[in-house]
């Protein structure tokens, strides 16, 4: 166990572990996707009231969901590389933020598409939405706030700060549509309960949320291996790597 | 555990609770102002104000919308079940606004009660079906919520 945390922290051997799973990882994660969202996009039957406008739900709500989620991804990372000073970790914290920021804007967008024609407004500052905007905003306070230091040791310290207190926000955007009247519906997938969602909408949108993870995880996996080379430009196991002198 | 990184860590946890803390009361004391709309019963029991644009949201209730013959006016009434409140609204509604569905207004409370909605919000609810299904459904005699109809 300790063992394996002690090689997790070695730069070069992440790189090459990160290496061997992407090249299986994600093949698998793009036919994961492909087929979710061909299976949701074009297989499944249309709403009984929303028609095929609904069918946005097979981006919009994977996104939400590895969005939220990878927050908490970069939130440890940032505890992880606060308490053991593990390079590692701070490099996995800055490679979350764009991803999960991407994420987060696809999630804002599609539901902005979707609100047009089933709300009748493309944006209205309920619960739900303002408190994914904020998400939004503490992903690229993170990329601003790491790029604003020129002494990278503080500028991660002050990112995984700035990232563990926005963790708060996470259970206020899950929740939010439950405490307040908001205009977002609540959930349609529950973990406990029946969903009220069709089983035969219900299993694409399943496979589209693993995919989404799949997707998430290579981007996270293929952003930190660049980070790595970027900071170990100057090490020995890098040049050999390039093929040049050492 | 290292004594320096087990004084980091609670460092790390009391940045967490704290700050959760400090947004969790922020966000409980502004409580009345993240809900979007008023339901009915607040609007009856006079804890909306009049005069100032608010909005209200609830059900459409069934039969109580009335069109006018020669321009865009509408009528309808929103109920949360305990209260209703009558709106008069001039302007296209969303194709999702119907009887038995949600619905949010935004407009003025007049001092009779009624509500100027300058904009109709249609609301939806969670449930996703095949149209089949919800025939199958209605023909079970329960609505798509599942409730006996």
């Amino acid at each position: 166990m300790w063992s394996f945390f002690h090689k997790l922290g070695s730069p070069p051997w992440l790189y090459r572990i990160a290496g061997v799973l992407l090249r299986w990882l994600l093949p698998v994660s793009l036919l994961a996707l492909g087929t979710g969202l061909i299976w949701g996009l074009l297989f499944t039957a249309p709403d009984f009231r929303q028609g095929n406008s609904y069918r946005i739900i097979y981006i919009h709500v994977p996104a939400a969901v590895v969005a939220l989620a990878g927050y908490y991804v970069m939130a440890l990372a940032g505890a992880v590389s606060l308490i053991w000073k593990m390079k590692v970790a701070d490099i996995a914290m800055k490679a979350t933020a764009p991803v999960g920021a991407a994420l987060t804007f696809i999630a804002l967008v599609t539901g902005s598409i979707w609100g047009k024609p089933t709300w009748g407004t493309w944006w209205v500052w309920d619960a739900r939405i303002t408190s994914m905007l904020i998400l939004l905003f503490l992903y690229l306070g993170v990329i601003a706030l790491y790029e604003a230091y020129d002494n990278k040791a503080a500028a991660g310290r002050a990112c995984a700060v700035l990232s563990l207190v926005g963790t708060v926000n996470i259970p206020i955007i899950y929740k939010s549509v439950d405490w307040w009247y908001s205009l977002h519906q609540p959930a349609s997938i529950k973990f406990t309960g029946e969903s009220t969602i069709d089983p035969t909408m219900l299993y694409p949108l399943l496979l589209s949320i693993i995919a989404f993870y799949g997707v998430f995880t290579c981007a996270l996996l293929g952003n930190m291996r660049a980070e790595i080379l970027a900071r170990e430009t100057r090490t020995g196991w890098v040049r050999r790597l390039a093929g040049g002198e050492v | 555990m290292h004594p320096v990184r087990k004084q980091r860590l609670i460092i790390v946890l009391c940045v967490v609770v704290f700050s959760s803390l400090a947004v969790g009361l922020a966000v409980y004391a502004l409580r009345g102002n993240i809900n979007l709309f008023y339901p009915p019963a607040e609007v009856a029991a006079g804890l909306a104000p009049q005069g100032t644009p608010i909005r209200v949201g609830g059900m459409v209730v069934a039969g109580s919308v009335e069109r006018s013959d020669d321009s865009l006016a509408v009528r309808f009434a929103v109920t949360d079940y305990q209260a209703t409140v009558p709106v008069v609204y001039e302007g296209i509604l969303p194709d999702l606004f119907d009887e038995g569905q949600g619905a949010v207004a935004a407009g003025v409370l007049g001092p009779d009660g009624v509500l100027i909605a300058s904009e109709v919000l249609a609301k939806h609810d969670e449930n996703y079906m095949p149209p089949e299904v919800a025939d199958a459904l209605e023909k079970a005699g329960r609505s798509p919520q599942g409730q006996l109809l």
